[in-house]
């Protein structure tokens, strides 16, 4: 299928400029030289074609051909994604292993989708029904419990007039056929989807529920709604990967796409050999069974990792479009916008700031927008949330894909170097953290666990800005000169900072906190600072409260007191009556 | 690397232009990119290069030893046909070598056909194996704080003066699989050995090659030097020869190998100068926009894979331009490698050896290497303590220098010695003493008891009743 439209006339890295431009489109898939290696046609000008290639270009010669193949960069969607592990253009590295060994050559073809394997498949429309794009067909189970909702290619519609059975199908099988006008067309499994092109949709709703991540600082203070998109920045060793990884294993999507772009090999290998033994608490079946992984480690081709990106967020959409809730991971969102400035560079373009193209901006919003909670062509709503992880150069905010990236992000989670030192994780800073999604989510609370969980927020807030401010005359003249009652502020703080907001991921019970432990924690720790503070007012000495054994017992709840017996904070509660009120007696 | 040699090529006689390392070479035609030239001055002499860029009749060429003699007319280049390939045998361990590999001791080539692409290729993600086995360095701040893992990489960042390079030769002394904390010392296959200098002094290289001498590692050891008076563009292919060997002995072999590259800094310098010259548009500081991925080219030949028994684990040392962590070769080092270990100017000057500044350092795999059934079971929650008491000294020594030490709680107090006690005893050890990773968490346990009990909410209650041994008696 693929012709030779051209021949090489210059090479460096993966950039390579080619004559024959004219039987080419831009963002054409090509295949360049002998090996075919993968490219995509990047600029077009005169007779002249700009390609990057996605593959290793050492030993490739001018002179050598390039094949055109009619198709932009596409993926291929259908059952078999999810549990699948991709390269940045989908290629299956499982099966690159099994071909090439261990390391990865060059010229590597597969099928991102397997054409043999069989999948169990009932139908769900009949003969005669009117359909469209994104119309189920029927379902096909893709785990022993997901259902893949086959739909209708959102560029065709017509009347089906066949349907296939219920039975066991490959991805090849024509499963449906649809009649336009007087054509008609055999519909498989298996459809190709242009990378760089959202997946239509009928209209944005509004983002009010929340993308429950059973982490406390993100779920009680700075929380992402579904079809949000946040960004987490941070210096390096901040921990912004296990962030992501805590997410990824924990948050109430039904899909997960992670994207590896750019970083470590090691933490690949992590998330594959440790998600099939780890159990959704929802599904109670093994998280790899909802997840996509992308993989394009640093050392892998940097054009590629331009195009993990897109790969990964076509295969959200198209869950998001059967109905489904996805979250989308992307770490980190710096490689792949470094991935563009070194193509940037070896075109020579004009470089805007930090040698970063002045499409920067335009790409990420590009990005980020492909967020969003919707109605999907088939009557149906589904979401796409986005979590980007951004690494910004020595830590400083103020580089530039920090600032785009908070030009289209709502949710801001700040890491802090100085946090993460002292081993406080998540090291995400309170006080300069945001989400402009609180107001919005603060209804689905109240209605999931009938508590004012916005007025909480507030008043925890409150006490940590506190806390901040004190603490500046604290480090100038001691914590002693400071009235009792502004101490309260600052032990109940600790108990915020130490009980709440600090959350071990590598402990079996605290890894993940329930919504209804996570507002019964707050309502405890505000609660003892309101007993405290009637006390202390009355004159009674701040170390008393200090050394009052609950306050232990506070810090300790959350990985203590496990998600199923959450009454057990009200015996919490009672202890701090019952040792509150001996205080509250004596200084009657 | 006489393969190359022996294949021969076309050849061109007479460049277009010359600057600094760099030349283009026009009239060739059949040119590859990333194609390795032997270079003929006027007098004969040879020196290699390699293409950096490739059009239709020229050919952009990094010359490793620089210009220096090259003519216009004089010059003849020959292209190799083929990327840039070194033999690789199992009895270069015991070797030196210069920046490329070519053999420096005096002793004859290796004796092999076996010859790899100096580039390698990348792992691929489903082909590794997660690291999970601790070494035991004998270092107390590293096993205890900041585990090094088989198949890691885990940087020194250092500043000049600073005895990074008796740090990286004590770890390779040391450096023993490690074992359940109580369980006897088995008799472990040693490590092999792989060494990489770049840009540094010559006393350098002699300190490591004696300091491997004494400790009878010599004939486990390959040495790749690339000296500070060496052609700075050769810096560019030491650390990857010295990988190609490594990954062979690893991969190919199921050896252990530890990789030492010192100092990357000067590796960093160098990949500017290039692209300097080649007029790229610089990001940070001039260093080029690729620098992260090329970094990362070196730092992702880490790991173990399934197939094989042996890992590499790399010790990468890198020295801060004026002690700047936020310069870009440690910056970006930082987000490739798991880790970094980092030492202080601070400590350093208060006579601490080796000057380990706990709270940047780090080890991401440690989590998975340590705790019940790797070390103890208690390691995890008590390394956590040790660091969260050590990072409320700082806050305390900040306070104390301004309201003075008398005017801090009583706890306060017990914090300041727990800070001193921690440098002095924790942090402290001789450059010969190997301690054992029983003797670390006691050492640790002894530090925690002299706060109280109720500070010490990162540890289980369990736990403070078994190794607690502080005479405080509330909570």
């Amino acid at each position: 299928m693929a012709n030779e439209v051209g021949t090489i006339t210059w090479i460096s890295g993966p950039v390579v400029r080619a004559r024959g431009s004219r039987h080419v489109g831009m963002l054409e898939l090509v295949e360049v030289g002998q090996d075919r290696l993968v490219g995509e046609v990047i600029g077009l000008k005169g007779d002249q074609m700009t390609v990057q290639v996605y593959e290793e270009t050492a030993g490739m010669q001018p002179g050598a051909p390039i094949y055109g193949t009619g198709l932009p960069l596409s993926v291929e969607l259908g059952p078999g994604l999810i549990q699948s592990i991709y390269d940045g253009v989908q290629r299956p590295l499982p099966l690159i292993e099994q071909a090439m060994g261990s390391f990865i050559n060059r010229g590597a073809r597969f099928d991102s989708i397997s054409r043999e394997k069989k999948w169990k498949y009932t139908p769900k429309a009949n003969v005669g029904d009117e359909v469209k794009g994104g119309t189920i067909l029927g379902v096909a189970m893709e785990t022993d419990t997901f259902e893949h909702r086959v739909m209708v290619h959102p560029d065709d519609k017509g009347t089906l007039t066949w349907v296939a059975p219920a039975g066991e199908y490959t991805v090849n099988d024509t499963i449906a056929k649809i009649k336009t006008g007087k054509e008609e067309k055999s519909v498989t499994m298996l459809q190709r989807w242009p990378v760089r092109r959202p997946r239509p949709f009928v209209q944005r709703r509004g983002a009010n529920i929340p993308l429950i991540t059973g982490q406390r600082i993100l779920d009680t203070f700075f929380p992402v709604a579904k079809g949000g998109a946040a960004g987490i920045p941070g210096p390096f060793g901040s921990g912004k990967t296990v962030t992501q990884h805590s997410i990824a294993k924990w948050a109430d999507a039904e899909v997960i796409v992670y994207i590896g772009c750019g970083e470590r090999g090691n933490e690949m290998t992590e998330v594959l050999q440790e998600f099939p033994h780890l159990v959704d608490p929802r599904s109670g079946r093994p998280l790899m069974e909802r997840t996509v992984l992308i993989a394009n480690t640093s050392n892998m081709p940097v054009a590629a990792r331009e195009a993990s990106i897109y790969t990964g967020i076509t295969i959200a959409e198209y869950y998001r479009d059967m109905g489904y809730h996805v979250a989308l991971m992307a770490d980190s969102t710096s490689r792949w916008a470094e991935a563009l400035r070194e193509v940037s560079g070896r075109l020579e373009e004009m470089p805007a700031e930090e040698g970063y193209p002045a499409y920067l901006a335009g790409r990420l919003a590009e990005f980020y927008e492909r967020a969003g909670y919707v109605d999907n062509l088939n009557g149906s709503q589904g979401s796409v949330s986005i979590v980007g992880a951004v690494s910004p150069p020595g830590g400083d905010f103020s580089e530039p894909v920090t600032q785009h990236t908070k030009r289209f992000i709502r949710c801001f989670w700040a890491l802090d170097k100085s946090l993460a030192s002292a081993r406080h994780f998540p090291a995400i800073n309170w006080l300069d953290s945001y989400s402009e999604y609180i107001e919005d989510v603060g209804n689905w609370w109240r209605e999931k666990t009938g508590k004012d969980w916005l007025a909480m927020r507030t008043k925890a807030m409150e006490l940590l800005s506190e806390e901040a401010r004190l603490s500046q005359i604290v480090k100038l003249v001691g914590p002693d000169a400071l009235p009792y009652a502004e101490r309260m502020v600052l032990e109940t703080s600790r108990l915020i900072r130490e009980g709440i907001l600090q959350q071990n991921a590598t402990d079996s019970v605290d890894a993940y906190s329930s919504v209804e432990k996570q507002i019964r924690l707050l309502e405890l720790v505000l609660y003892f600072h309101e007993r405290g503070m009637a006390i202390v007012k009355r004159g009674a000495p701040i170390n008393l409260i200090h050394d009052l054994p609950v306050v232990d017992t506070i810090i300790r709840a959350k990985s203590s007191v496990t998600n199923e017996e959450i009454n057990k904070l009200d015996d919490i509660q009672k202890m701090i009556d019952q040792q509150m009120g001996q205080l509250d007696a004596e200084y009657r | 690397m006489s393969e190359a040699t022996v294949l021969g090529g076309q050849e061109v006689v007479g460049v277009g232009r010359i600057e600094g390392p760099i030349m283009v070479v026009e009239g060739a035609s059949n040119v590859s990119y990333d194609e390795v030239v032997e270079i003929q001055d006027v007098r004969g002499d040879t020196r290699r290069g390699r293409v950096l860029e490739v059009g239709e009749g020229f050919a952009v060429v990094q010359v490793f030893a620089g210009s220096t003699g090259l003519s216009i007319d004089g010059t003849r280049v020959r292209f190799l046909g083929n990327t840039l390939h070194m033999p690789v045998a199992e009895e270069m361990l015991g070797r030196i070598f210069d920046g490329l590999g070519t053999p420096i001791d005096g002793g004859p080539e290796p004796l092999t056909d076996v010859y790899r692409d100096v580039n390698g290729q990348p792992i691929n993600p489903t082909a590794r194996i997660y690291p999970r086995d601790y070494i035991q360095t004998g270092i107390s701040t590293i096993d205890g704080v900041n585990t090094l893992l088989r198949g890691q990489k885990l940087p020194l960042f250092s500043g000049a003066g600073m005895p990074h390079d008796q740090l990286a030769a004590q770890i390779v002394r040391q450096a023993t699989l490690g074992r359940v904390a109580g369980a006897p010392q088995t008799e472990g296959e040693e490590f092999a050995i792989v060494f990489a200098a770049m840009g540094v002094k010559n006393d350098v290289a002699d300190y490591f090659r004696k300091s491997f001498t004494e400790s009878g590692a010599l004939t486990r050891v390959a040495m790749f030097l690339n000296l500070a008076d060496d052609p700075p563009v050769e810096r560019i292919v030491t650390p990857r020869a010295a990988l190609t060997l490594a990954e062979y002995l690893a991969y190919d072999l199921g050896k252990h190998v530890l990789v030492v590259l010192t100092d990357m800094t000067n590796y960093g310098e160098a990949l500017r100068q290039i692209s300097n010259v080649r007029g790229e548009v610089p990001s940070r500081k001039g260093y080029p926009g690729y620098l992260y991925s090329d970094l990362a080219s070196l730092y992702e030949r880490t790991g173990r894979i399934r197939t094989s028994e042996g890992s590499i684990t790399q010790i990468p040392i890198l020295t801060m331009p004026n002690d700047d962590m936020t310069h870009p070769m440690p910056d970006l080092t930082g987000y490739i490698t798991e880790g970094q270990i980092v030492l202080g100017r601070e400590l350093y000057y208060a006579g601490v050896y080796p000057p380990v500044t706990v709270l940047p350092s780090l080890s991401r795999l440690m989590k998975d290497g340590i705790g019940k059934g790797r070390t103890r079971d208690d390691h995890p929650r008590w390394g956590a303590q040790l660091y969260a008491g050590y990072a409320k000294t700082q806050d305390i020594r900040a306070l104390a220098s301004v309201i003075g030490e008398e005017e801090l709680s009583e706890v306060d107090q017990k914090y300041l010695k727990f800070g001193r006690a921690f440098e002095r005893e924790f942090v402290n050890q001789a450059f010969t003493e190997n301690r054992t990773i029983e003797r670390t968490l006691e050492i640790g346990w002894k530090l925690l008891s002299m706060l109280p009990k109720g500070e010490l909410t990162r540890v289980t209650l369990d736990e403070i009743k078994q190794y607690y041994k502080g005479d405080d008696a509330s909570s």
